[in-house]
């Protein structure tokens, strides 16, 4: 199910620090040519449909086309990325459209606490530094 | 005038490549979840004045087995005990697991867990009337480590609200690291054994992805965990499909390879792993069966898993096939064997399923309900959603069909490849689990190389992590790591290749290239090299003739394993003139030449074990049935990279839990 790009929405980032789709691809897929500052996938066999880029683009110009191999045209289901949710709409290859919203997260992006002051103690057990925080007692398993 | 032949990509492939050269005491190759776990605990225990670095082929943000999302944490311990984890493995792994490891990460893996909602994860919680909460509202109950109750599909699964889990596991990684600590688009293609000391890990060389620069680090310890192997096998599709596989299509093999090719014992090689999923799309089927209690029904709409003649085939297997849960590769078992009997297809009677639910439901339930069924999908396998949209499937009005997949090699989730790995130095820790390094202490999760570590799906014997056991796993790694580099402060790693050689070992593909991509007009088309591209359908071919692959229904003999070893060889001296135009391309040279090797491993040790122990995962011919007699053990390898030889062993098993 390889992603597509748009031709008239994508603009190569040309404002943004970095190519979004380039910068996000898991697999390296995503590429900018740089003479008509467009990005597309340079090898779309090799895509997993994680639309890691889709939901990166700033400027919604990534759909995904599904695989010719197995996928009936007509259909798309394409997520909108919120702070806290993500929206889907998926359209049926009947035209059928059904809508859902689900929760990606309870904070704000950048405040997931990494522990950055604290340090361990024991270096020698086998406790973990928030478990060592905690008072963690480790198990013993209960042998025959 | 010549016909201009360009390589595919936009940053060509040159030459002489900048080359950087860097020390660090600690260096963590991989950026997953495990990799994350690491990130997340390592500086807590590094002294003053240490250094570390972590280089992933891809970013952070999305890179690993998690990148699309998860809908359920796998393994969260909760009220449950390590003991019954244990035993859960066990018998799913048919009795051959490393119990200490097992035990060890179900101590620690809630603690990862209560992390990721203290960042931000959603968590399904259970109400006071027994209802579903999910996103914020869940929060209302409380956390999970304040002793709010998880939504459970099986014991062990707690459902949350996945899309963004590696981002926000990330983010929280990249921060506890410092960005200044990572190298991103950096793929490590060899480890490096030390000049002076025999068995010691002394760094790795990659390169960018990005730009034309090779990386050379030294190191005193390392930690490699880039996940299993994938599309090893040619995959059910083999068009654009390829890349629809199961697990991230990125995973190379990498891991197994670079820890193989400086003489780490690999363990468990032959278990590999066959999901049953949707088919074609590959969407999750768990939350289908546990949570929507739907069932599998053959062609002739018999749920066959319960017939007298499945419980026959089960009692063969027994203890593992006659426990309350059907081990997963002898559920692929009782299907496959529906299919050969021409009562295909199998099909996840999803109709059945929601209308017996429903029925129990008001409409703003049911609503919900379908909803939840549609997150599954959305949240980790977006492609099979869209499937459905395309097949204009509405699952409470069809049905959908489930199929084994192509054969995958991994260690954390229903599989269990991977290194010989310590054990934690506890008592109960039987001594042969013990990884002792020459100072005499042990460090949990280190390889049999000195100062080489793993997690994730690099440690085999084990299995049934999933993405908060491997994050735990790396953190116990994690802390390992910053021990040994302590207590080897004083080491000075040397490399026994110059930076010319290694330049020209990571570059060689590039340079087949540049020598020989005038002589023809096609650029893929060349007798002087072959393109990776190509190399991977041979790969592909030769195991899904010979190896077990899906064309024979997994099955595979002693001559026809003979046969593939013959081709792998062949393979492994073509990989000499693997060709590379651009980036890319030697990013692709370099993961045929660690899927190569994976398999490699993968066949020899199937060739070695005398028995078929994972039925529906593979098939012996010359040797059906399982043998506990001879064959209750684990297979070990090892790959002696002096003589280039390698020898395969059986080493005990040994049961710690009692039943």
């Amino acid at each position: 199910m390889p992603s597509f790009v748009i031709q008239e929405k994508c603009d190569g980032c040309k404002g943004g620090d970095k190519t979004a789709c380039m910068y996000i691809c898991p697999n390296d897929l995503m590429v900018l040519d740089p003479n008509a500052m467009k990005a597309y996938n340079q090898e779309p066999d090799q895509c997993w449909e994680c639309f890691s880029c889709v939901k990166i683009c700033p400027t919604q110009a990534i759909e995904v086309r599904g695989y010719s191999d197995f996928v009936p045209l007509g259909s798309s289901i394409v997520p909108m990325l919120g702070t806290e949710d993500i929206m889907w709409t998926c359209k049926f290859r009947n035209g059928m459209i059904k809508r859902f919203k689900f929760p990606i997260r309870t904070t704000p992006e950048g405040t997931a606490n990494a522990y950055k002051d604290l340090r361990g103690k024991d270096i020698e057990s086998e406790l973990l530094c928030t478990e060592e925080v905690d008072g963690t007692v480790l198990r013993t398993p209960a042998t025959a | 005038m010549a016909i201009p032949n360009k390589p595919l990509g936009e940053t060509k492939a040159v030459r002489d490549p900048e080359v950087e050269e860097r020390e660090v005491d600690i260096l963590i190759v991989g950026g997953g979840m495990a990799a994350c776990g690491t990130a997340f605990e390592i500086k807590k225990w590094m002294s003053e004045g240490q250094t570390v670095l972590l280089c992933d082929k891809a970013a952070m943000e999305r890179s690993g087995a998690v990148a699309q999302g998860l809908s359920a944490i796998n393994t969260y311990i909760g009220d449950n005990t390590p003991e019954d984890y244990v035993r859960m493995v066990r018998n799913d792994l048919m009795g051959i697991v490393r119990e200490d490891l097992i035990f060890d990460l179900g101590t620690h893996v809630d603690d990862s867990v209560h992390l990721f909602e203290e960042w931000g994860l959603p968590i399904w919680k259970k109400s006071a009337e027994g209802k579903t909460l999910d996103g914020k509202k869940g929060q209302a109950m409380g956390t999970l480590k304040s002793g709010a109750k998880c939504v459970r599909t099986g014991k062990w699964q707690a459902m949350i609200n996945g899309e963004s889990y590696k981002r926000i596991v990330a983010e929280a990684a990249k921060l506890a690291l410092g960005v200044e600590n990572i190298l991103e688009r950096c793929f490590i293609v060899e480890i490096l054994l030390d000049a002076n000391v025999k068995n010691r890990i002394a760094g790795a060389v990659g390169f960018s992805v990005r730009e034309n620069k090779i990386y050379i680090i030294k190191c005193k310890t390392m930690m490699v965990a880039c996940g299993g192997a994938v599309n090893i096998y040619q995959p059910r599709s083999v068009g654009e499909g390829k890349g629809r596989c199961w697990y991230p299509v990125w995973n190379a093999g990498s891991t197994y390879t670079m820890c193989m090719q400086v003489g780490a014992e690999l363990t468990m090689m032959e278990n590999r792993f066959t999901p049953a999923r949707f088919k074609d799309g590959y969407g999750p089927v768990g939350a289908w069966f546990l949570l929507f209690k739907a069932k599998a029904i053959n062609g002739l709409g018999e749920s066959y898993a319960t017939s007298d003649a499945a419980k026959e085939e089960l009692a063969k297997y027994a203890p593992y096939g006659t426990a309350a849960i059907t081990p997963t590769c002898l559920r692929n078992h009782l299907m496959l064997f529906e299919m050969k009997a021409g009562r295909g297809p199998i099909q996840m009677d999803t109709v059945t399923a929601l209308a017996t639910l429903g029925a129990k439901l008001d409409k703003k339930e049911l609503k919900h309900l379908e909803s939840e069924a549609w997150e599954d999908f959305l949240d980790m396998t977006c492609g099979q959603a869209n499937l459905w949209c395309a097949q204009n499937c509405e699952p409470e009005k069809l049905n959908s069909e489930i199929m084994p997949t192509e054969p995958y090699l991994l260690g954390s989730h229903s599989g269990c490849c991977g290194l010989w790995a310590s054990g934690p130095d506890f008592d109960w820790v039987p001594e042969s689990y013990k990884i002792k390094a020459p100072n005499g202490k042990v460090y949990n999760r280190m390889t049999t190389v000195d100062g080489l570590f793993t997690a994730g799906d690099g440690v085999g014997g084990s299995g049934h992590k999933f993405s908060s056991g491997s994050h735990a796993e790396g953190r116990i790694t994690g802390k390992a790591m910053a021990r040994y580099a302590k207590d080897h402060a004083d080491f000075k790693p040397t490399l026994s290749k110059t930076k010319e050689e290694l330049v020209a070992l990571v570059y060689k593909p590039v340079n087949t290239f540049l020598d020989h991509c005038g002589y023809t007009t096609a650029i893929d088309i060349n007798p002087n090299y072959v393109k990776p591209s190509g190399m991977a359908m041979r790969l592909m071919k030769a195991t899904h003739e010979y190896g077990a692959g899906t064309a024979t229904y997994y099955q595979t003999s002693t001559k026809s394993l003979e046969i593939c070893m013959d081709l792998l060889q062949t393979m492994r001296e073509d990989c000499e003139k693997l060709a590379a135009g651009d980036l890319h391309e030697l990013m692709r040279c370099w993961e045929i030449f660690h899927r190569i090797w994976t398999v490699e491993a993968h066949l020899r040790h199937i060739l070695f074990r005398k028995e078929t122990r994972y039925p529906g995962f593979y098939y012996q011919a010359d040797y059906p049935g399982q043998d506990d007699e001879n064959w209750f053990c684990f297979v070990n390898s090892q790959y002696d990279p002096k003589a280039g030889t390698w020898e395969c062993k059986k080493r005990d098993c040994i049961k710690i839990i009692p039943d």
